[in-house]
C-alpha cells in the first residue's frame, strides 16, 4: 500500500471528512502533506500523528507518558524496520519478534488500541498472503479481527 | 527508575543528555551493561545486542544505535510536548540520518578511514540540517527554543562532529547550532560519560561488534546519465560562489614554467604516475588502453592542472621468452623485434594523445644496473634462496618452457586453459609443473619435467615488513577496493618463495657464479622498469624513487597486475633496505569486454590500438567513450551502438551544443565581445550550482574516480543548456533595453561556463579542450590551472575568436559497418568509412519547432484513441510521435529514454 493511500485510509477511520492530497518525495516515496497553515510535513508517522491530533483523538497517541513513549517506539519500528524489510528471512524474524511480543498483550501498548496498532497493521498488510503461506497466524489473526474502523 | 545503557554505544549520548535535563522529575540510576547482554526478551533480532534503557517498560528495540524513542520517554516525563515539527525531525533522524551516520562512524572508528570517506555518506544529511536552520532562521531545529529534536540530533551527531574536520566550514548554521548545544551542561556531561575523553575511539569496541552498515544512498552507478536532483543551496554558499566569481583571473596563481626534467620539490605536492608497462609484442587493445595508459593520462593531466609536480612515465616491457619466439618467427633478433614494436606502441599512444613525460623501454643498461643492484642487496641481506627446480622442458622444441608457453588444467579450479603462471579463472598463481595435462603452446607436445638450479625471492621472510608497510600505507589511501581485496587474499593464503630466474638468454643477466646462462624472470625485473626508465630520463632519478617522504606514487594497471605491484615489488624494495618510494595509491581497473565477449587478437575480435585510427573517429571521441565506460568498480563493455548514442546525445547535443551556442551568441549578438553581466539571484544560484559540481569533480578526481568525474562535466553543461533554454537570449536581444541587458548577462555567464568546461575537459579530451580555448581566446593561465572555484575568466569586453561546431554526428550505417569490420571472424579490410556528416547543432528554433510537432502529433494520437479508430492507424501515428520525441530529445541534448513505457503483454 502506498503511503498516500495508507494516510487516506487513516483519515477515513479517524472520521476526518476532508481528504488531503499527498505528494511523494525521493526514491522511497516518502509522503508529504502541505498543510493550510504552516510548513509542509514530511514522513509517514509525522503526518499520521498530525492527523490524529486534527481529529481530536489524542488518546490514540497514548494516554500516559509511558504509553506515549511506547507508541512512539512502535511508530518508529514501523518506518525503520517493517518498511525496510527486503527478503523472506527478514520478514520471518520480524514476525517472530512481533508474535512473541504480542503473546501476552492485546495491543502493542498492552490494553489500549493506539495509532501504533493501526500503522503496524497497515505496514504488515502487504505481507498477508505470504504470511499465511509461511504459517505465522497469531499476529495477523488478532490484527484482522480487530475492528479498525 | 533505573536506566541501563550499553558500554560505549553512541546511542547513549542523547539518552544521557536528555536524562540530565529531566533529572529532578524522576529519580534515575544509570547502570552500564556489557554489549553481549540482551535485556529485551521479545526481540530475537540481535544481529546486534539489544540495549534497553528502560527495562521497566521493555521500551526499546535496537537497530544499530538508534536512540530517538528512548529520549522521547524522558522528555515526555519532563513535560515537553512533541509537536509536528519535532516529530518530523525525529522521523527523519531515524530513517535518514541514522543509516548514513552509522556508516560514517563505522568507517571512522572501526576501519580507520578519514576525510571524504567518512564525510561522504553523511554530507547530504548535514547539508539538510544546515539548510533548514538557515532557511527558517531559527537558532534551534523546531523553533526559537530548544526541543527534543535538538537533543536527539545533537547526541547522534556529536561523536562525529566533535572533530572539527567533520564539521564542514561552509555549513555555518549547522556549526553554530552544534556549538551552542555542545556548551550546555547536560550535553557536556553526557559527552564525557560516553566518550571518556577518547573521542570516537571510545565507541570502537562497541561498533566493532556491529555488522558493517551498508552505506545509505546506494545509488548504483550506471552507464546511463542520471536525473540530477538540484541540491538546495544556502545563502552563504551562493555568496561565496559570487565572491569567487567576481575575483576572476586575478585569483589564479602564477603559471609555473615547464621544467625539464621534472623533479620533486620539497614542500610541494610531488606526484609520480606510472602506467603498467605493455608487453612489447602485443598490440594493445582498447581494454589495455583504458586499463592503464589512458586512465593514468587523465590523472596526470588533472594533476598538472592542479600545478602539482607531475611525472608520468611508461614504456614497453621487452624481455622474455615471448620476444625470443616472436624474433624466431619473424627472422629478426630479439632486439630488432623490440625496436620495431616499441615504435608501434609509441605511435598508438601518441595518436591517443597520451601525455607521457617519458615513454621508455626495459632493454637498457640502466635496467641491468638497477636490477642487479637490487638483487645484490637482497642477496647480501639473505632474502634470496637457491633451490633445484623441476621444470617443464619441451624436447621437441629443445628448450625449457617459460610459463606462458605451457597451458593445461588448473590444479585449483579445473579451468581447462590455465596458463603456466596464473589461472585466468580463479586468479591463483600456479607453478607450471603443477598443471594437469601440460602442453607446449608452440608444438602442442607434452613437455617433460627436468631439474635446474634457480634463485628464489624469500617472500615469507619479507612478509612481516610487507604487512607493516601496508598497515601504514593502506588506511586513508586511494587504493581501489579490488586491489585491497587481492592483496588481502594473497596475505591470507600466506606468501611462498617465488622463483626469480629463468633459463633464457633474452633478459637481464643474473650476476652470480653458476648462473651465467640464466636471466631474471620478467616479473622480478619488469616493475624495476619504472625506475630504469626514469633513470634514462634523468640522472637524478633517485630523487623520485628513493624519496618516499616527499613523493606520492600512483600506479595504474588492470587488476591482474596487482600482485606484482602491491606485493612482489614492495617486498623486493623493502628487502633492499634502500628507502625506495613505494606505491601510495594503487589504482586497478576491472576488465573491459568487447560487445558481449572478450577482446581476442587471434580471433580478430575487438578494436586494437592501431586500428582505432583507421575508423575515421577522432582520438578524443575514443578517449571520451572509453573513459565514460571505464571499468571502475565493475567490468564494463565496449559497445558500438552505445558509443554512437553517447557521441550523439552527450557530446553533440549536450556538451557541444551548449558550448557552441554560448560562443555563437557572443559572436552573433555582441559582435564577438563578451557582454556586460548583471547577475540576478537566479544567476547567482546557477553560479553556486556550477561551483558545487566543480567541487564534486575535484573530490572525485582526487580519489581517482575518473569515470564519475566525467559525469560532473556533463551535468554542468546540462545546467547550461537549461539556463539558455529558460532565459531565451535570442528573443530578449530583440526586446527592450532591460531585455537586451538580460540577454547579455545570460550570454556572458554561459560563455564563462563554456570556458570552465574547456578546462575541466582537458584531462579527458585534450584536443577538443584546446579547440574550445582557441575559439574563446581563453587567456593562458586560465587554460592551464583549475581552481576549486568557478571564476569569471572571460570578463566583459573580452574578444573571442571564431566559433564552430565541435563534434560530428555518428551515423548508424557507419557504426554498423565498423561493427561488422571488428566484430569477429576474419579481420577483413573494409572500405574506408563514409565521410562523417557534419550536423549543425540544434538551434532553439529547431527545438521549438520539434516541440510544436510533438504537441500536434500527441493530439492526433489522443483523438484517434478517443474515436476508437483502427488499431493499425493508431500504431502508425504513435510511431511517428515516438520518432518526433526522439528527435526532440536529441536536439535538446537529453539522454534518450529507452523503452520506459509500459511493456506490452
Amino acid at each position: 500500500m502506498a503511503a498516500a493511500a495508507e494516510l487516506t485510509l487513516l483519515e477515513k477511520s479517524l472520521g476526518l471528512s476532508k481528504g488531503n492530497k499527498y505528494s511523494a518525495q525521493g526514491d522511497r516515496q516518502i509522503p508529504v502533506l502541505q498543510t493550510n497553515n504552516g510548513p509542509s510535513l514530511t514522513g509517514l508517522t509525522t503526518i499520521a500523528a498530525h492527523l490524529v491530533k486534527q481529529a481530536n483523538k489524542e488518546y490514540l497517541l497514548g494516554s500516559t507518558a509511558e504509553e506515549k513513549a511506547i507508541v512512539q517506539q512502535w511508530l518508529e519500528y514501523r518506518v525503520t524496520q517493517v518498511d525496510k524489510y527486503s527478503n523472506k528471512d527478514d520478514l520471518r524474524t520480524l514476525l517472530k519478534d512481533l508474535n512473541s511480543y504480542l503473546e501476552d498483550k492485546v495491543y502493542l501498548t498492552g490494553y489500549n488500541f493506539t495509532l501504533a496498532d493501526i500503522l503496524l497493521y497497515y505496514g504488515l498488510h502487504r505481507f498477508i498472503v505470504s504470511i499465511i503461506v509461511i504459517g505465522f497466524f497469531s499476529v495477523i489473526f488478532r490484527m484482522i479481527f480487530f475492528n479498525l474502523s | 527508575m533505573r536506566l541501563f545503557v550499553s558500554e560505549g554505544a553512541p546511542g547513549n549520548l542523547p539518552v544521557l543528555a536528555a536524562a540530565g535535563r529531566a533529572r529532578g522529575r524522576a529519580e534515575l540510576l544509570i547502570s552500564t551493561v556489557g554489549p553481549e547482554e540482551c535485556m529485551v526478551p521479545f526481540l530475537t533480532r540481535p544481529k546486534v545486542p539489544v540495549l534497553p534503557c528502560c527495562p521497566l517498560f521493555g521500551l526499546t528495540y535496537n537497530h544499530c544505535f538508534h536512540c530517538g524513542v528512548r529520549n522521547g520517554y524522558f522528555f515526555l516525563l519532563s513535560g515537553w510536548e512533541q509537536d509536528d515539527i519535532t516529530n518530523q525531525w525525529l522521523e527523519w533522524e531515524a530513517t535518514e540520518l541514522q543509516p548514513a551516520l552509522s556508516a560514517a562512524l563505522y568507517y571512522l572508528a572501526v576501519q580507520g578511514k578519514k576525510g571524504e570517506d567518512v564525510l561522504g555518506p553523511v554530507r547530504r544529511a548535514l547539508t539538510h540540517i544546515d539548510h533548514s536552520l538557515s532557511r527558517q532562521n531559527w537558532p534551534f531545529l523546531a523553533g526559537e527554543t530548544e526541543s527534543l529534536a535538538d537533543i536527539v540530533l545533537w547526541g547522534a551527531l556529536y561523536p562525529l562532529l566533535q572533530d572539527p574536520a567533520y564539521l564542514p566550514e561552509e555549513l555555518g548554521a549547522l556549526r553554530s547550532w552544534f556549538q551552542t548545544l555542545s556548551t550546555q551542561e547536560p550535553c557536556q556531561r553526557a559527552a564525557e560519560t560516553v566518550l571518556k575523553q577518547q573521542g570516537v575511539l571510545a565507541l570502537r569496541p562497541y561498533l566493532q561488534k556491529q555488522p558493517q552498515p551498508s552505506p545509505p544512498d546506494g545509488r548504483a552507478v550506471t552507464n546511463e546519465p542520471e536525473e540530477e536532483e538540484l541540491a538546495t543551496l544556502s545563502e552563504e554558499e551562493i555568496a561565496m560562489a559570487v565572491t569567487a566569481w567576481e575575483k576572476g583571473v586575478e585569483s589564479l596563481p602564477p603559471l609555473q614554467p615547464p621544467q625539464n626534467p621534472v623533479l620533486p620539490v620539497a614542500g610541494e605536492r610531488n606526484v609520480l604516475i606510472t602506467s603498467a608497462l605493455p608487453y612489447v609484442n602485443n598490440v594493445p587493445h582498447l581494454g589495455n588502453i583504458i586499463g592503464c595508459v589512458l586512465s593514468a593520462d587523465v590523472f596526470a593531466r588533472y594533476s598538472r592542472l592542479r600545478q602539482w609536480n607531475t611525472l608520468y612515465l611508461c614504456g614497453t616491457d621487452e624481455y622474455g621468452t615471448a620476444t625470443e619466439t616472436k624474433a624466431m618467427e619473424e627472422g629478426l633478433t630479439p632486439q630488432e623485434i623490440c625496436d620495431k614494436y616499441h615504435v608501434i606502441h609509441a605511435d598508438i599512444y601518441r595518436w591517443f594523445n597520451i601525455s607521457f613525460d617519458i615513454f621508455g623501454r626495459t632493454t637498457t643498461p640502466q635496467q641491468t644496473k638497477i636490477t642487479q643492484d637490487i638483487f645484490q642487496r637482497l642477496l647480501t641481506r639473505g632474502f634470496v634462496l637457491q633451490d633445484t627446480v623441476e621444470q617443464l622442458r619441451c624436447e621437441q622444441c629443445a628448450r625449457f618452457l617459460a610459463d606462458r608457453f605451457v597451458e593445461g588444467v588448473c590444479p585449483f579450479c579445473g579451468y581447462e586453459e590455465a596458463r603456466g603462471d596464473q589461472c585466468d579463472k580463479c586468479g591463483k598463481l600456479i607453478n607450471a609443473i603443477e598443471l594437469k595435462k601440460p602442453q607446449c603452446k608452440v608444438c602442442r607436445s607434452c613437455p617433460v619435467v627436468k631439474s635446474s638450479q634457480h634463485l628464489f625471492l624469500d617472500l615469507p621472510k619479507l612478509e612481516k615488513r610487507l604487512e607493516e608497510w601496508l598497515g601504514k600505507t593502506l588506511p586513508g589511501s586511494d587504493w581501489t577496493p579490488n586491489a585491497r581485496f587481492i592483496i588481502r587474499s594473497w596475505l591470507r593464503d600466506g606468501l611462498k618463495p617465488r622463483c626469480i630466474t629463468r633459463d633464457l638468454k633474452w633478459g637481464t643477466p643474473v650476476p652470480l657464479e653458476g648462473f651465467e646462462d640464466k636471466v631474471f624472470y620478467v616479473w622480478f625485473d619488469a616493475t624495476i622498469g619504472y625506475l630504469s626508465i626514469t633513470a634514462n630520463y634523468t640522472d637524478q632519478w633517485e630523487r623520485w624513487w628513493k624519496n618516499p617522504e616527499q613523493v606520492e606514487l600512483y600506479q595504474f594497471m588492470a587488476k591482474d597486475n596487482v600482485p606484482f605491484h602491491g606485493l612482489v615489488f614492495p617486498c623486493s624494495a623493502l628487502g633492499t633496505e634502500d628507502n625506495y618510494t613505494l606505491v601510495s595509491h594503487l589504482i586497478a581497473t576491472e576488465y573491459l569486454n568487447y560487445e558481449d565477449g572478450k577482446f581476442s587478437k587471434s580471433r580478430g575480435v575487438g578494436v586494437f590500438g592501431d586500428m582505432a585510427q583507421d575508423t575515421g573517429i577522432p582520438a578524443d571521441i575514443w578517449r571520451f567513450y572509453l573513459l565514460y565506460i571505464r571499468p571502475e568498480g565493475q567490468d564494463s563493455a565496449f559497445s558500438w551502438t552505445d558509443m554512437l548514442l553517447k557521441n550523439n546525445s552527450e557530446l553533440l547535443n549536450n556538451l557541444g551544443n551548449f558550448i557552441n551556442r554560448a560562443g555563437m551568441f557572443v559572436s552573433k549578438f555582441f559582435g564577438g565581445y563578451v557582454p556586460e553581466m548583471v547577475l540576478t539571484p537566479d544567476d547567482q544560484r546557477l553560479l553556486a550550482h556550477v561551483t558545487l559540481e566543480l567541487q564534486h569533480y575535484h573530490q572525485l578526481l582526487e580519489k581517482v574516480r575518473i569515470r564519475d568525474a566525467l559525469r560532473s562535466i556533463l551535468t554542468i553543461s546540462r545546467h547550461g543548456n537549461q539556463y539558455i533554454q529558460v532565459n531565451e537570449p535570442w528573443k530578449r536581444i530583440k526586446g527592450s533595453e532591460a531585455d537586451r541587458q538580460r540577454a547579455g548577462t545570460v550570454t556572458g555567464l554561459a560563455v564563462n561556463i563554456a570556458a570552465l568546461l574547456s578546462v575541466m575537459l582537458q584531462p579527458y579530451m585534450p584536443t577538443v579542450s584546446a579547440t574550445i580555448q582557441a575559439q574563446l581566446q581563453l587567456p593562458a593561465p586560465a587554460c592551464s590551472i583549475l581552481l576549486t572555484n568557478f571564476l569569471c575568466t572571460l570578463p566583459a569586453g573580452h574578444q573571442i575568436g571564431t566559433v564552430s561546431p565541435l563534434f560530428q554526428k555518428l551515423e548508424n550505417d557507419q557504426i554498423e559497418s565498423l561493427r561488422q569490420r571488428f566484430g569477429g571472424g576474419q579481420a577483413k579490410v573494409s572500405p574506408k568509412p563514409e565521410v562523417v556528416e557534419t550536423v549543425t547543432t540544434a538551434g532553439p528554433q529547431l527545438i521549438q519547432a520539434l516541440m510544436d510537432e510533438v504537441t500536434k502529433q500527441g493530439n492526433i494520437v489522443r483523438e484517434l484513441k478517443a474515436q476508437k479508430a483502427d488499431k493499425n492507424q493508431i500504431a502508425a501515428e504513435v510511431a511517428k510521435l515516438l520518432d518526433l520525441k526522439k528527435q526532440l530529445a536529441l536536439a535538446e541534448g537529453k539522454p534518450l529514454e529507452t523503452s520506459k513505457g509500459k511493456k506490452k503483454k
